[in-house]
């Protein structure tokens, strides 16, 4: 790790907003000084007494820097944020105010992708409610049911970017027919382009949700592209809750209008609908897709590398703004 | 003609040439009686008849040329030899092991299986147990399902749960590089993994790295994929020496047959944390599962499903009485195992 720093570099004041890793506390700690939210009971307080010195926010998927954060905090330089997401920011006040951000593309794409392949295999295989019928004593009793099979299926992919590409990549070696929709077709791709979501939701018998989450892109996945997949169609989320109507989506689930449902992330995390939880057709995780102990370490250095890039006047290793 | 073949038939059916059935095919409960069907045979349905199998086979089945065996019901010598006219056996399994094949070679008996019709269902469950394994997906969906409650989100519990560990960049070991090992092999390498085998021979067409001995694959790699069918060398194959060359960090899934690994060796292995985990759609004593595993999260447990999916089902339907069609034609058939036209 570069510590080619001043000596001040110990003085600089860095704001955790939510707890990502111990590791990445550890990591920060080594060069600057942290203050972590979470361990404040009146967090307003907290801000009120700290606001000059707080020059960094570093954040997660779980929480960043806001309008109303951003403006508490003169002294604010730069938000590293620990996940590619970027919906927890202001973008725009962040530009206004000439604050860097940061986050962590690339170290985490496949680790996505993985998961993603992974929760279409557990629902069209049924993996986890099969290993629940082990473990129950069920087998006993008779034959497990019977499943549908992944390859050869056609996989319509909401979102072409870094991760939804590699998704495609990996589905193709299960000689999957790949449709995809996207803001602007992508040059040099042999996959279909479906200029309207409905019509690659037609098109497709699972459709995995990886595009960001903007204020266009919100319930994205509505009653009518649900519809459109169909009784027999696999809804994969592993971009954002707010990406997808949660309530259209358990609505059709309950009513058999789709398929089934792997879902890594959701509206209002860490809530899952509890209208979900009996359901054998859709497998729940608790917002996992770059949870391995490779890729959080690459994240958390990148994190690190970013501030001691900016605190040390030079330039940042992934900024966004 | 015996009331079991039903009232109110063609006269033509009963010039029809007949395949004997032991038993019912899953199949006729999933789909339907009429699954198999074909107007260039029948069945012959032993499991219809009061009478006990050798007698019936004995008074209704010295014509009959072609046997149809499902649900892994076995053709015995004995079995053979009350059936002197026979000369296809048709297994709806791609397993042989209940098919007494020299019996059927020294009879001039073809045989023919399912082919490879299975292979892309039971590779994809391997890469399917595999990502669960490391990912925790099942153990996820468990804790989620039975905790509604909100997440400790204050103490980060995403490390609580069991971090999950990156595919990528592993070294997967394939044992048995046949139809199912190579369709593993082709998925396994787009995750970005890097694929050696072990195998009776080694292929000359193939050109991932090659392992005699399969202690030395696992000492090689960290995940080890169990892919090769079950026969007196393979029994017990993956024992204390190869799981210990596997190691603390590696992993062993296996989709082959439960006899392949010593399971006693093996739930202690994992109880001890000697490998890391392993996803198993197999076991010794099916359907008894080693009440160890069923207590630990770093296991993927499967009943025995990797073919049972509605597509494969309805292609091997397909495969079974196109064989059986080429066979009463006097076609060559599409799958076979023992030649002796």
């Amino acid at each position: 790790m570069d510590n080619n720093m001043d000596n001040n570099s110990n003085n600089i004041i860095v704001l955790m907003v939510c707890p990502v890793s111990n590791y990445l506390e550890q990591e920060i700690e080594k060069s600057f000084k942290v203050f972590k939210l979470w361990h404040f009971e009146d967090k307003e307080q907290f801000i009120n007494t700290h606001k000059d010195s707080i020059q960094a926010v570093v954040g997660s998927a779980a929480a960043g820097a806001d309008a109303e954060l951003i403006e508490s905090l003169p002294k604010l330089e730069i938000v590293a944020t620990c996940s590619v997401g970027l919906d927890k920011i202001d973008l725009a006040r962040c530009k206004e105010k000439g604050i860097r951000v940061a986050n962590t593309p690339d170290v985490l794409t496949d680790d996505v992708a993985d998961l993603a392949i992974g929760l279409i295999l557990a629902v069209l295989r049924r993996i986890c409610e099969s290993d629940r019928y082990v473990r129950s004593g069920e087998w006993k009793k008779g034959e497990f049911k019977m499943t549908t099979k992944f390859t050869g299926k056609s996989v319509g992919i909401l979102g072409m970017g870094r991760i939804g590409t590699v998704i495609a990549k990996r589905a193709e070696a299960f000689d999957c027919i790949i449709g995809y929709n996207s803001r602007t077709e992508k040059p040099n791709l042999n996959y279909k382009y479906y200029p309207n979501l409905i019509d690659l939701a037609s098109n497709c018998q699972i459709l995995v949700v990886a595009c960001s989450l903007t204020e266009e892109t919100q319930h994205i996945v509505n009653r009518q592209v649900i519809n459109a997949l169909g009784p027999k169609g696999v809804l994969i989320n592993i971009g954002r809750g707010l990406l997808v109507d949660e309530h259209e989506l358990v609505s059709a689930l309950l009513q058999g209008r789709l398929g089934g449902a792997g879902l890594d992330v959701f509206e209002h995390e860490p809530d899952v609908p509890e209208e979900l939880i009996g359901l054998e057709n859709v497998v729940l995780l608790p917002h996992v897709a770059s949870a391995t102990v490779e890729t959080r370490k690459a994240m958390a250095d990148l994190v690190v590398g970013n501030l001691q890039a900016h605190f040390g006047k030079k330039p940042l290793l992934t900024p966004v703004v | 003609m015996e009331a079991y073949h039903g009232h109110g038939k063609e006269k033509e059916s009963q010039d029809l040439p007949r395949v004997l059935l032991f038993k019912p095919p899953p199949d006729f409960h999933l789909f339907g009686d009429e699954c198999f069907s074909s107007n260039k045979f029948k069945f012959l349905k032993a499991w219809e008849s009061p009478l006990p199998l050798d007698q019936f086979l004995k008074t209704h089945a010295q014509s009959v040329e072609a046997i149809l065996s499902s649900g892994g019901a076995p053709v015995t010598a004995e079995t053979l030899r009350l059936m002197p006219a026979v000369r296809l056996v048709m297994t709806t399994s791609a397993g042989l092991n209940h098919v007494d094949i020299a019996e059927c070679r020294r009879r001039g008996i073809t045989v023919a299986n399912a082919g490879n019709v299975f292979s892309e269902d039971v590779a994809d469950l391997a890469v399917g147990l595999l990502i669960d394994l490391l990912r925790n997906i099942s153990a996820s969906d468990r804790f989620v399902k039975q905790w509604l409650r909100p997440r400790q989100a204050a103490e980060g519990d995403c490390y609580s749960l069991g971090i999950g560990s990156k595919l990528g960049g592993k070294r997967v070991g394939i044992v048995g590089l046949g139809s199912i090992g190579s369709l593993v092999a082709k998925r396994l390498d787009a995750f970005g993994c890097s694929i050696s085998y072990n195998s009776r021979t080694k292929k000359p067409s193939v050109s991932y790295p090659f392992y005699s001995n399969v202690c030395e694959l696992a000492a090689n790699c960290d995940i080890l994929i169990i892919c090769c069918g079950l026969t007196a060398e393979t029994h017990h194959m993956i024992n204390k020496q190869v799981l210990s060359a596997l190691g603390k960090e590696g992993v062993v899934i296996n989709i082959g047959r439960g006899p392949i690994i010593d399971e006693q060796e093996l739930v202690r292995c994992l109880v001890q944390g000697e490998i890391k985990g392993a996803g198993l759609d197999v076991f010794e004593n099916e359907p008894d599962v080693p009440k160890e595993l069923l207590a630990l999260d770093n296991v993927v447990l499967s009943p025995h499903c990797a073919v049972f999916t509605w597509e494969t089902f309805k292609d091997r339907q397909k495969l079974v009485v196109e064989n059986l069609e080429a066979f009463f034609s006097n076609k060559p058939l599409l799958t076979k195992i023992v030649d002796n036209d």
